[in-house]
């Protein structure tokens, strides 16, 4: 039927298959108004947020970024990322197409207000920067139990 | 990161049909050349060896990927540059290039796919006799 299932294992396809509905639902582009520090499709590095009552979680879609360029500075809820990606030719080679970004980066995001900027954490793996940020207790909703 | 709506009209049927139903990333692509092959960079952030597919279908090759992130429960999208999260971008090849013997490799979530030419195109240096 669909070609890309031939590559994959069908029993973890399935699992990776909620998955990839439940976040492409998620991310999906819904309109409304461009927040003032969206950036143009195709800019590098792309970024998706994502909150939850405990913590917000920031994406970065860094492929091919080297992750001890990368600078990470959270001032209240505002985060300034900054990194480098090279994508040098080697020499005497003939170019036929250079999409890919080359250079120094900084892109600056804005978080919800309650996050705590002394509880970031930050990993990077396949290429994607992923930072997440708790949210500061006290806003956090409480359940009140009925007696 | 763009969607790949505009490949209905590059594509084959069966790439159309599909795109009408999946979002795909299209990858920002590299490619240059040098004497012994040609070598193919895409960006594919979040796909790791085991989620990648290269497949060489005739003429065709064909790069997918999907990305894996991890979501904790509960949460809302805030802000979104990328939303999906499939890759695939295909092309075509040309026949002095050894479709059997191309390498891929992931590293960072960045593929390096190289295809070597056929020893008889690489480049000889043919010597000149006579004074």
């Amino acid at each position: 039927m669909f070609d890309y299932l031939t590559g994959f294992d069908h029993d973890v396809f399935d699992q990776f298959e909620r998955m990839r509905r439940q976040m492409d639902v998620m991310f999906g582009d819904r309109g409304g108004p461009l927040g003032i520090r969206s950036v143009a499709a195709g800019t590098y590095p792309a970024i998706n947020v994502g909150a939850s009552p405990t913590q917000v979680d920031v994406y970065v879609f860094a492929a091919g970024a080297d992750p001890k360029s990368l600078d990470i500075s959270l001032q209240q809820n505002l985060l300034t990322l900054s990194g480098e990606r090279e994508t040098e030719l080697p020499e005497g080679a003939q170019a036929y197409r250079r999409e890919r970004f080359n250079g120094s980066f900084k892109r600056v995001i804005t978080l919800p207000e309650d996050v705590d900027p002394d509880k970031v954490n930050a990993a990077y793996r396949d290429g994607v920067l992923h930072i997440t940020v708790q949210r500061k207790e006290e806003l956090q909703p409480r359940k009140i139990e009925v007696k | 990161m763009t969607d790949t709506k505009s490949m209905k009209t590059t594509e084959s049927g069966q790439v159309q049909r599909q795109a009408e139903q999946e979002v795909f990333l299209r990858p920002a692509v590299d490619i240059y050349e040098d004497s012994t092959g040609i070598t193919v960079k895409a960006d594919l952030p979040g796909v790791s060896r085991d989620r990648l597919d290269v497949q060489v279908d005739g003429n065709n090759l064909i790069v997918e990927g999907q990305a894996v992130i991890n979501m904790p429960e509960g949460m809302e999208s805030r802000y979104a540059d990328v939303n999906a999260t499939r890759f695939r971008r295909s092309f075509a090849l040309s026949n002095e290039l050894e479709a059997d013997n191309i390498s891929a490799e992931i590293n960072k979530g960045v593929l390096t796919l190289r295809m070597p030419k056929r020893a008889e195109v690489q480049p000889r240096k043919i010597e000149v006799t006579g004074s």
